[in-house]
């Protein structure tokens, strides 16, 4: 018995240094690590606050009082309160049809959600002045009935639908096809309606996923830059987003108000991560709990 | 609707009207207005798109963005393995927010990337500072360029890598261990094999991503032509001169290797699937 105990302490401790590294290249690895990670994410991520703040707090609140700022803050907002929900819809629509149907050119078609992924955002504001602008398709006709998309609003929003187009998709398309549908044929042979199945069935077990799509999409929308900046024209107060407006301030080296304004979009990136872990998290749990139940 | 057939009846209702309705507004919003680059260009004659294609200050400038590109793929790529295998092997306090932290770039705009970047490589910035004296320049520099296309490629290399990592089994090592091997010859001969697919996957990822990228690069870069330029800068430039034509034949070229980048990744995907389901 006493003999029995100790091979298998022994075997263990064999294992261990087999599968565990020696301290000292455990520190030295974490270390080199950290210290990438430290210059390149958290000394920048410091350097936005504390340039920010090299004024102090007035000067910091005083340049989110300046009537530019102010429209920039209510544009970006309101192009994300109108591209993110279109884009939900998409995301819920397109992960519906490629999860629960069986079709042709299927994956041709996940291929070319994630198209915008691929292309650089310049290109994807030039597509819209190609289309929109002056010289574009349309752009005779659209001046010809005083119609402005190209440097005004209408243009801002297509270029930022554009870019953060494939977010709610990519999260729901491997969630909904993981989860398969044996819980909606439920439903429906139960009686319920399409609408009803979706809303009291297969939105309970996608809506983590779908509220880190959602988040995701917004972040994209509300600090997109270069799409954003080939379509807007820059005009002071009237198509200035947040993000435009931390360019034109640091042009200018009025850098407390550029890295003030620049603090907001940090903040919104940092609360996008702490959502997004914290769903993650909120997913795990889930997920775990529902493979458990067969076995239980 | 004829085109659109489900390979078997499903009891499931919305076929049509999803399938429709993203297929709608995937080709209004994505196909219809990426085909205007292509149509635009058919109208050039080829002299005229070889000349705006491959003139001196735009054949320095793919150089420029495929090098720097390169190069921080590659930096990421080596550092984007270790920071997986860190987070996936070892415990260490704070652990969680470091993992969380790595996405920060996917999350931060780019924008702000770029004048933070600046800000700290600058001759009197924190880092800038400590190169001086070393004679190494950040700012205005391709070294610039490769730092902002670093940071903003950084979480795909880590997040490619690190759920293979977390995936593999200990059975593995133990038996490397057991035949003789080396911790050494345990990484490299039976722990990287099956993270080449994974570690390859990211590489693209940094790669593609770092080709378009602008937002970061503009405000450390200062955009000298034929030094500091990089492509879709130079798209802007032609677009700022109203060079319409010019600006559009950069941006087929730039979408035609982003293309086959994006489909050389999915057969990388496939690869890797296939790997870690034999």
């Amino acid at each position: 018995m006493a003999g029995s105990i100790s091979r298998l302490t022994q075997s263990s401790g064999l294992a261990r240094r087999a599968t565990h590294d020696p301290v000292w290249v455990q520190w030295t690895l974490t270390a080199v690590a950290l210290v990438f990670l430290g210059l390149f994410l958290f000394i920048p991520l410091a350097a936005v606050f504390s340039e920010a703040l090299r004024r102090g707090f007035g000067p910091y609140f005083a340049s989110f009082r300046n009537p530019d700022a102010i429209s920039a803050i209510r544009l970006t907002l309101t192009v994300a309160l109108i591209s993110v929900p279109l884009n939900l819809v998409f995301g819920v629509a397109a992960s519906w049809a490629i999860a629960k149907f069986n079709f042709w050119g299927k994956s041709l078609l996940i291929t070319l959600i994630d198209l915008p992924f691929a292309v650089s955002p310049v290109i994807s504001g030039l597509i819209f002045v190609l289309i929109f602008g002056m010289q574009g398709w349309f752009g005779p006709w659209l001046s010809a009935h005083h119609l402005q998309i190209i440097f005004a609003v209408p243009g801002i929003v297509l270029a930022t639908i554009f870019v953060s187009f494939p977010f709610v998709a990519r999260e729901l398309i491997p969630l909904m096809q993981a989860q398969g549908n044996e819980e909606e044929y439920a439903a429906l042979t139960l009686g319920a309606t399409g609408w009803q199945t979706f809303r009291y069935v297969t939105l309970p077990n996608i809506k983590w996923g779908l509220f880190y799509g959602v988040i995701l999409c917004n972040a994209r929308a509300m600090g997109e830059f270069g799409a954003v900046s080939v379509v807007s024209g820059h005009i002071r107060g009237r198509t200035n987003t947040i993000p435009l407006h931390v360019e034109i301030l640091y042009n200018e080296y009025n850098f407390v108000a550029a890295f003030a304004v620049a603090s907001l979009l940090s903040f919104l990136a940092l609360i996008t991560l702490a959502l997004k872990s914290f769903v993650e998290a909120k997913g795990r749990s889930s997920r775990s709990s529902s493979f458990e139940t067969p076995n239980a | 609707m004829s085109i659109f057939f489900t390979k078997e009846q499903s009891p499931i209702p919305g076929f049509r009207l999803t399938l429709g309705y993203a297929v709608l507004y995937l080709s209004l919003i994505v196909l219809i207005p990426l085909s205007a680059t292509f149509l635009k260009t058919a109208t050039m004659s080829w002299p005229a798109f070889v000349h705006a294609v491959a003139s001196p200050r735009v054949l320095a400038s793919y150089r420029l963005t495929f090098g720097a590109s390169l190069f921080a793929a590659l930096i990421n790529a080596v550092f984007g393995t270790l920071i997986a295998w860190v987070l996936a092997r070892y415990r260490f306090p704070f652990r969680k927010i470091v993992d969380a932290a790595v996405d920060l770039p996917f999350a931060l705009p780019t924008a702000v990337a770029g004048i933070a970047l600046s800000a700290i490589y600058a001759p009197n910035g924190w880092i800038g500072r400590w190169l001086q004296p070393l004679g190494i320049k950040a700012v205005y520099t391709p070294l610039g360029v490769v730092i902002a296309l670093t940071f903003i490629s950084l979480p795909f290399v880590v997040r490619t890598v690190q759920p293979v990592l977390e995936d593999l089994e200990p059975e593995l090592e133990e038996a490397a261990a057991s035949l003789g091997a080396n911790r050494w010859h345990t990484f490299v001969r039976v722990l990287l094999p099956p993270l080449y697919p994974a570690l390859l996957t990211g590489f693209a990822l940094a790669f593609a991503r770092a080709l378009g990228e602008y937002g970061s690069v503009v405000f450390i870069s200062g955009n000298m032509p034929m030094r500091t330029e990089i492509t879709p800068l130079l798209i802007i430039t032609k677009l700022e001169q109203y060079d319409y034509t010019g600006a559009t034949a950069i941006a087929v070229v730039m979408l035609v290797i982003s293309f086959s980048l994006l489909l050389l990744i999915n057969l990388l995907q496939k690869w890797s699937l296939s790997k870690t389901r034999a």
